[in-house]
């Protein structure tokens, strides 16, 4: 039992992060209808912010995160200019390729820059975690939990309370319609893409001191991430984060009892049995064509 | 074309020739035979890439992955099953196709980034796989001593032998890809990428013809692999790694991803350029992303789509002249019912759309639907289409149930249909367009490949489009493409032709040259069930007519009758309220 408690809470942590990151994809795709396959880049790129700013700079934790998160903002601005934005009156395909292209270069300007050897990240606190009983509850992953909890309410609380929020919703809905109606589309997929880059970002620098910071972190956290918001309903943020962390679950699980070496398999096999029984996920619903 | 394509086709032989014969009579070093057979085998990937992304439009990050099976296959088929070389890479041909077609068949329903997703996962699935079965593999240590084959009796032991083995196979390849592309499986393949709705409705079964191009695609790539793996008798997983399926995906963008020879150069440059560009070494792949974000954003059709563009537009052809378009079946009775419509309802959620409809329409009749906005009369046609299934209700054409069959087999069945917002196959000739339309299944007016095609040309020369026939269909105005795509459903020879609002966004005088079309298509017996809102074609045309409001049957019968009948004034009027009419 403790042992299965134990697995539980890893699994809920790692499941957290992909949530987060399963999050910021499903951000983009409502805002553009397209999926950004560079959205774990974004999490790569914040851990190593992360380590430029205290290891190499000396700077302090706490006043490292924000200027990671603004660099972050600041590379999403860029990543819409550069990799979307030219893009936007065309199909899907090229854009998503745009998108696959920005994520080798992100990765690979990356490992010219640090090599393939990992750095490793201080976890934030010098505690290493709380006992109760048989189960120990590291910090790291006590933090994740509860920054990911906060970070759900606060989008809940600004997409349908405030109306910056709405604004962003409506373009998501009808871009055209949310133009006629004055909004600033081109304004509100900025803002989207920053924040989702940010959003990215978090969840490297959080999941940094558990998982190794490499340059293969991005898509290591992004396949998980995109399986997840799959298997939760395409598009649904409840989706998101149901299926980031069942997802976890499920794979601390597998690790645990089934096999070590094929830990990264289990997800993409549950998303296979997701595509043929049910594509549609968890939560979503079958779209109809159009004619 | 022909002139130009007259010095291109000489020339590409003798290059090809030469590319053989050249290192056998001219020792070249092994370092350059080497890349030679890399780019080789590579190019037979990045070909099946042609047919999966260029002609279907589906992506595939996975195609790294159905090379390293067919590596693995004749490295496993040689050195631990000691198969001769040819059975080792038929298996692993064979491997990877079947992958494939199980890929495709369980995901290709969906496509987009649902595709995109799971050709990534089953790629790193496959790595670790590779990785970690290592009593079949070795693991990461790689299978070494792989040999090469003999062919009648001829060692091909030596590099340069080997590889005029792997050009010989690579130009077959290309040249299999490149007339694939005019034969009626290409055409459907483009149909889907162009527009897949429009490729159903013309009778194209989308799902077989994306489940075909994924698997030759991953029968191309085991090919490709299977002789990357006798090239350079030693292989591991890291060979076939994500990053290599984003290498192949860069080259075929490069080049130009619908044309087979874009492919081959795209390969070969992007081999041969990391040697010349040393320098980059370490940072070559990233290099290559942002090529891909470059060549997407300048250079969408890749450099063979430039600079096929520098020959100018294309010349048109002599065809002499076109057959006359004969329409429906000469053998078919006279008279009856052709199209019933039973208690026809289709709900979305709440919303009934159509709510229990009965319409029936005779052989040989212009039968027109009308009604206000959001009445249901896209909606009919969508169910009538095979574009959406109804929730109740029969529909049967010429007695034959046909309500609740997919658009293609509806399209077999003999129901055509052109669109409100024109749906063509915007980056094909309009001659090509009209083709697609004339492959529909069970065609009794076009069966071979000839008559398909003398097929398209009458049906454009009923038109009047037939002058135009080697202009990309994008090219023209808006009036002329909705003649197109009558012309490409006439060519399909249907029984019974669904227009929705054909006048739509037509000016005075083209809807006047409609109305003389379709009236000619009424003389020559073809039954009609039409959409307008343009009453004036609508009395001209329609021998029947049935009113829609809220998904309700409200009136029906000639057009004399039901314009005049109070509520279908009403409907679109709205109601006179009682005391104003006092």
């Amino acid at each position: 039992m403790a042992i299965f408690l134990q697995l539980l809470f890893t699994g809920i942590g790692i499941g957290a992060v992909y949530s987060l990151v399963a999050l910021g994809f499903v951000l983009i795709y409502r805002a553009t209808n397209v999926v950004n396959f560079a959205q774990g880049e974004f999490a790569m790129l914040g851990a190593y912010a992360m380590v430029v700013l205290t290891q190499d700079l000396g700077l302090p934790y706490w006043a490292a995160i924000p200027i990671s998160l603004a660099v972050m903002g600041l590379i999403g601005a860029l990543f819409n200019l550069g990799v979307y934005y030219p893009l936007r009156h065309r199909s899907f395909l090229p854009v998503v390729i745009s998108t696959i292209g920005a994520s080798i270069l992100l990765t690979n300007s990356v490992l010219v820059g640090y090599g393939p050897a990992p750095e490793s990240l201080a976890g934030m606190f010098d505690f290493p975690g709380i006992q109760i009983g048989e189960v120990f509850l590291d910090s790291q992953y006590l933090l994740i939990i509860v920054v990911t909890i906060l970070l759900v309410a606060f989008q809940y609380f600004f997409f349908e309370h405030t109306l910056l929020g709405k604004k962003m919703q409506a373009t998501s809905q009808d871009k055209e319609m949310a133009s006629l109606l004055g909004i600033p589309v081109a304004r509100m997929i900025m803002l989207t893409f920053i924040y989702s880059a940010i959003l990215g970002g978090l969840a490297g620098i959080l999941v940094a001191p558990i998982l190794f910071v490499s340059v293969g972190l991005g898509s290591q956290v992004a396949l998980k991430a995109f399986a997840a918001s799959i298997i939760g309903g395409f598009g649904d943020v409840t989706g998101a984060i149901v299926g980031g962390l069942s997802l976890g679950v499920i794979e601390t699980f597998g690790a645990a009892y089934i096999s070590v070496p094929y830990k990264d398999a289990f997800a993409f096999l549950v998303l296979f049995g997701f595509l043929l029984i049910r594509p549609q996920g968890i939560f979503g619903e079958k779209v109809a064509q159009k004619a | 074309m022909t002139s130009r394509s007259r010095y291109v086709i000489p020339l590409l032989l003798l290059a090809a020739a030469a590319s053989i014969v050249l290192p056998l009579v001219h020792p070249v070093n092994g370092y350059l035979l080497n890349l030679f057979m890399q780019a080789a085998t590579y190019a037979m990937a990045v070909l099946g890439l042609t047919v999966v992304l260029g002609y279907a439009g589906q992506i595939s990050i996975a195609q790294a992955g159905f090379f390293g099976l067919g590596a693995y296959g004749v490295a496993i088929g040689t050195t631990v099953l000691h198969l001769p070389f040819f059975i080792g890479l038929a298996l692993g041909v064979l491997v990877a196709g079947l992958l494939g077609a199980v890929l495709g068949a369980s995901t290709l329903k969906l496509g987009g980034h649902y595709l995109a997703m799971v050709t990534i996962s089953f790629q790193q699935i496959l790595t670790l796989v590779l990785t970690n079965w290592i009593s079949l593999t070795r693991g990461p240590d790689g299978i070494r001593n792989i040999p090469r084959p003999s062919l009648f009796g001829v060692s091909l032991e030596d590099s340069d032998r080997y590889l005029g083995l792997c050009l010989l196979v690579l130009y077959a390849v290309g040249v299999f890809v490149w007339w694939l592309k005019g034969t009626k499986l290409g055409l459907g393949m483009q149909a889907v990428r162009d527009n897949e709705l429009a490729a159903e409705v013309v009778g194209v079964d989308t799902y077989r013809v994306k489940v075909t191009a994924f698997c030759l695609s991953a029968l191309l790539g085991g090919l490709g692999g299977g002789l990357f793996a006798g090239g350079f008798g030693y292989i591991s997983p890291d060979q076939f790694s994500f990053n290599e399926s984003v290498v192949l995906l860069t080259m075929v963008l490069l080049g130009g991803a619908d044309a087979a020879v874009g492919s081959v150069v795209g390969t070969a440059l992007l081999i041969l350029l990391p040697e010349w560009l040393r320098f980059l070494r370490g940072a070559y792949l990233a290099v290559y992303g942002l090529a891909v974000i470059l060549i997407m954003v300048f250079m969408p059709t890749g450099l063979w789509g430039m600079l096929s563009r520098l020959g100018g537009p294309p010349r048109l052809r002599e065809r002499g002249v076109p057959d006359v378009l004969t329409l429906g079946d000469p053998d078919a009775a006279a008279g009856g019912l052709l199209l019933e419509i039973k208690g026809l309802a289709k709900h979305f959620g709440g919303l009934k759309a159509l709510d229990g409809v009965d319409i029936s329409v005779e052989r040989g009749k212009v039968h027109a639907l009308i009604g206000p906005n959001g009445s249901g009369k896209t909606t009919m046609l969508n169910v009538l289409s095979g574009i959406y299934r109804p929730t109740r209700g029969e529909v049967l054409v010429d007695g034959v149930k046909v309500s609740g069959l997919a658009p293609h087999e509806l399209a077999a069945a003999g129901v055509g249909r052109t669109f409100q917002n024109i749906r063509l196959f915007l980056s094909l000739t309009v001659l090509e367009n009209v083709v697609i339309g004339a492959q529909r299944p069970h065609n009794s007016a076009a069966q071979t490949p000839d008559q398909v095609q003398r097929r398209a040309m009458a049906a454009l020369d009923f038109v009047g489009m037939a002058a135009r026939a080697d202009l990309k269909v994008a090219s023209l105005p808006y009036g002329h493409q909705r003649l197109v795509e009558i012309a490409r459903a006439l060519a399909g020879n249907p029984t019974l032709l669904l227009l929705d609002e054909p006048a739509a966004g037509l000016n005075l005088t083209e809807k006047q040259e409609l109305v003389g079309l379709l009236k000619r298509l009424a003389g020559h017996g073809l039954t009609l069930f039409l959409i307008d809102h343009d009453m004036n074609l609508v009395e001209q045309m329609a021998d029947r007519i049935t009113v829609l409001n809220f998904g309700k049957r409200i009136a029906e019968g000639a057009p004399a009758d039901v314009l005049r009948h109070p509520d279908v004034i009403a409907a679109y009027l709205g109601e006179v309220p009682d005391d104003a009419a006092a």
